[in-house]
């Protein structure tokens, strides 16, 4: 590589903002979107840059129209966005699951605030965990990816977008509102070191193409409507050609393959980062903003002598059992700091669960600690308790 | 009829186990149907450049059967999933094929907002004043005291005028015929295909089956006389008195004018902002 290229641009860059130029460098051409504190900067942001580059901005008429405009775009051969908050989301709940179903590339920005209902627009939160993973009906996969700075805000965005176009999906980017709206320098890469993964056309003659193959291998190659592939799309279940069945082996087939695309990816998908964890004795489990007060009151106990680290999910859903196993089954105790009433703790319950005998069960904790009033958890609260659990 | 149009139906339909299709027999989406397809085949489209997208309902599920791109969306997001599809490829024909329910009740937001921008897709509004697919309650256009699974009493919620909403709305090319009138369908549908903006076309239909039986109205046959004898051309129902208008319906196209198009106007805002700066 020539040493200019390696060269990055050193920037101060608001979190939201990171997630629009971090979409743009992975090719984002197609956005629509309708205006929600805290999100609203991705669609400007859009909004100013997208035009210049003959790229597509649409603001639409709700939510629900923005997620079936990027659904529409993709299957027209976009890399399509749309950014939001959790009104918003609710909103998009069916047309994620459509997109999901007929395995449309795109991605879905949720910028959390507070819950439920129009709850705290200005305030962050975590509460939207569990509705990236379920808020849609039906057994839909789900890919979410959740930063906890500004330069990972753009690394993951463009991460996102190369994970719905590899795995035919709709993915979920989470942020909340103070990752959204804080300000950090980064380093932006040259653009042409930047791996991005474009859709690859499809080369065998049409009446070979099969829009929904049994085995797929990711990625593969896609047709878009208008290139002589006249596919055929439903929300219906479908067979490999697209055409709506009843018949079970077929929505076996289908269902199979919407699970497999994830069962048998995890390791390309899942990314964790763990901290000071080799020979830590507590572990805090946490992921995006809170993560950051973790890793502080981290190094605040090792100041102490209290052997404590973290094990932090860049990728929500799918959840990272194997690491959690890996880390943190010879734990003391487990540290589940969030912003919600404990939906992170919980799906870290169902694998430790699975493997703590009652014995270990009984001795061993795993400890929420929940704020969902609009405030931040801090380092010294989290302190207290790897205190308390010493 | 003649062997052309039929062979010419057959160019345009799926070969591939799609036969035989849901709809009941007597009911008017097949109509529409045929309509739709001896339009695109008389204007000389080819099957690629053509996007058909539905919501759900008897009258969406269209798209199936026939050769093209084709987008069986959610209820009543047709209009939505189109507008991405122009947007993103100004150069295809999108057409949106619709019910009452589908447009103006779950769909309603998309259809107004879609009229007000302009944007170049045609919905092909078939409009049998009931919910069909779900097995008959009443739609925003079942008439005043007709029956509904779910008016058993009689309708008692006022109807829309689709062309007066989409008219309202801003809609540039607006028109209605009926099933009955399949010439004037395809003709209908062929001037909306052509026409830059947004084009409504309402085509008044039957669902003998589901609605005809619930408030008596004979057989398939005799609801297709009903159109004939009802939706009557414009100049016709002008002449009317008003109590004679109670009960008619009017045909013909109500608007068609040029208005700058929302994906061509974009277009252009791309290009002066490429234009290198004046000093
Ligand atoms: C979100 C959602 N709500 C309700 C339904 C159930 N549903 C399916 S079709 C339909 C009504 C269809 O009526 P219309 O659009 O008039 O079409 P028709 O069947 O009469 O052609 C309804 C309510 C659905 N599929 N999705
Ligand atoms: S239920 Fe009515 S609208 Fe639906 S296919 Fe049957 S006749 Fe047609």
């Amino acid at each position: 590589m020539a040493k200019n290229e390696t060269k990055t641009k050193s920037v101060l860059m608001q979190g939201n903002e990171a997630i629009a130029r971090g979409a743009l460098a992975a090719g984002v051409n197609f956005f629509a979107g309708y205006p929600i504190t805290p999100s609203t900067e991705i669609a400007e942001i859009c909004s100013v840059e997208m035009p210049k580059m003959g790229r597509k901005f649409i603001q639409m008429e709700d939510e629900i129209s923005s997620m079936a405009a990027i659904v529409g775009a993709s299957l027209a051969g976009a890399k399509s966005m749309t950014a939001t908050s959790g009104p918003g989301f609710s909103l998009m709940a069916e047309g994620m699951g459509y997109a999901k179903m007929v395995e449309a590339p795109c991605v879905v920005v949720n910028v959390m605030r507070g819950g439920p209902s129009t709850g705290l627009p200005t305030k962050p939160s975590q509460a939207d965990i569990m509705q990236a993973r379920w808020g849609t009906h039906g057994d839909a996969p789900s890919i979410t990816l959740y930063p906890n700075s500004v330069m990972e805000s753009y690394e993951l965005a463009i991460r996102a977008v190369n994970l719905a176009e590899k795995y035919r999906t709709c993915v979920t980017l989470l942020s909340d509102e103070v990752l959204g709206h804080m300000r950090e320098r980064i380093e932006i890469p040259n653009l042409k070191t930047i791996k991005v993964v474009d859709r690859v056309k499809p080369t065998i003659p049409p009446e070979w193409y099969k829009h929904y193959p049994e085995n797929p291998k990711y990625p593969m190659p896609l047709a878009s409507f208008g290139e002589g592939y006249r596919f055929h799309v439903t929300g219906l279940a479908h067979d490999a050609k697209g055409f709506p069945t009843n018949k079970a082996s077929e929505t076996a087939v289908m269902m199979e393959r919407l699970r497999n695309k994830i069962r048998h990816n995890i390791d390309d998908i899942i990314q964790i980062e763990s901290f000071m964890m080799e020979d830590a004795k507590i572990a805090i489990f946490a992921a995006g903003i809170t993560s950051r007060a973790a890793k502080e009151a981290v190094l605040m106990a090792r100041k102490k002598g209290i052997r404590v680290g973290m094990l932090r999910p860049l990728t929500i859903w799918p959840f990272p059992d194997e690491a959690i196993k890996k880390y943190l089954c010879d734990k003391k105790a487990i540290i589940v700091p969030e912003l919600n009433e404990g939906q992170l703790s919980k799906a870290m319950k169902r694998v430790m669960g699975a493997i703590w005998s009652y014995e270990l069960r009984k001795s061993k904790n795993i400890i929420g600690l929940n704020k969902n009033n609009g405030e931040l958890i801090n380092p010294e609260e989290i302190l207290k308790v790897i205190k308390e659990v010493k | 009829m003649s062997n052309i149009p039929q062979k010419q139906i057959h160019k345009y339909l799926r070969h591939d186990k799609k036969f035989p299709h849901v709809w009941c027999p007597g009911c008017s989406n097949g109509i529409v149907l045929g309509a739709t397809i001896r339009a695109i085949a008389e204007l000389g489209y080819e099957k690629d450049e053509v996007a058909m997208v539905s919501g759900i309902g008897c009258s969406s599920r269209m798209p199936v059967y026939v050769d093209f791109n084709t987008l069986h969306s959610l209820h009543g997001r047709a209009i939505a999933y189109a507008t991405g599809v122009k947007f993103f490829k100004p150069e295809m024909k999108v057409v949106v094929v619709t019910g009452d329910g589908d447009a103006t009740a779950i769909g309603g937001n998309h259809f107004i907002h879609a009229a007000r921008r302009n944007i170049d897709i045609t919905v092909i509004l078939i409009n049998n004043n009931i919910y069909g697919m779900t097995g008959g309650q009443y739609s925003p256009t079942t008439p005043d005291g007709a029956r509904a699974t779910t008016a058993p009493y009689g309708n008692i919620d006022r109807t829309f005028d689709i062309c007066k909403l989409a008219i309202g709305a801003g809609a540039t090319f607006v028109a209605r015929t009926s099933a009955y009138h399949a010439q004037e369908s395809k003709l209908f549908i062929s001037k909306a295909l052509e026409h830059k903006g947004f084009s409504l076309v309402e085509i008044v239909s039957s669902c003998p089956v589901i609605f005809g039986r619930l408030n008596k109205k004979g057989s398939p046959a005799d609801m297709l006389k009903d159109m004939k004898d009802n939706v009557i051309t414009e100049k016709k129902y002008n002449e009317l008195s008003e109590d004679e208008k109670a009960d008619k319906i009017p045909r013909g196209i109500f608007v068609e004018e040029q208005v700058p198009e929302f994906t061509a106007t974009y277009t252009d805002l791309v290009q002066s902002l490429q234009k290198p700066k004046d000093e």
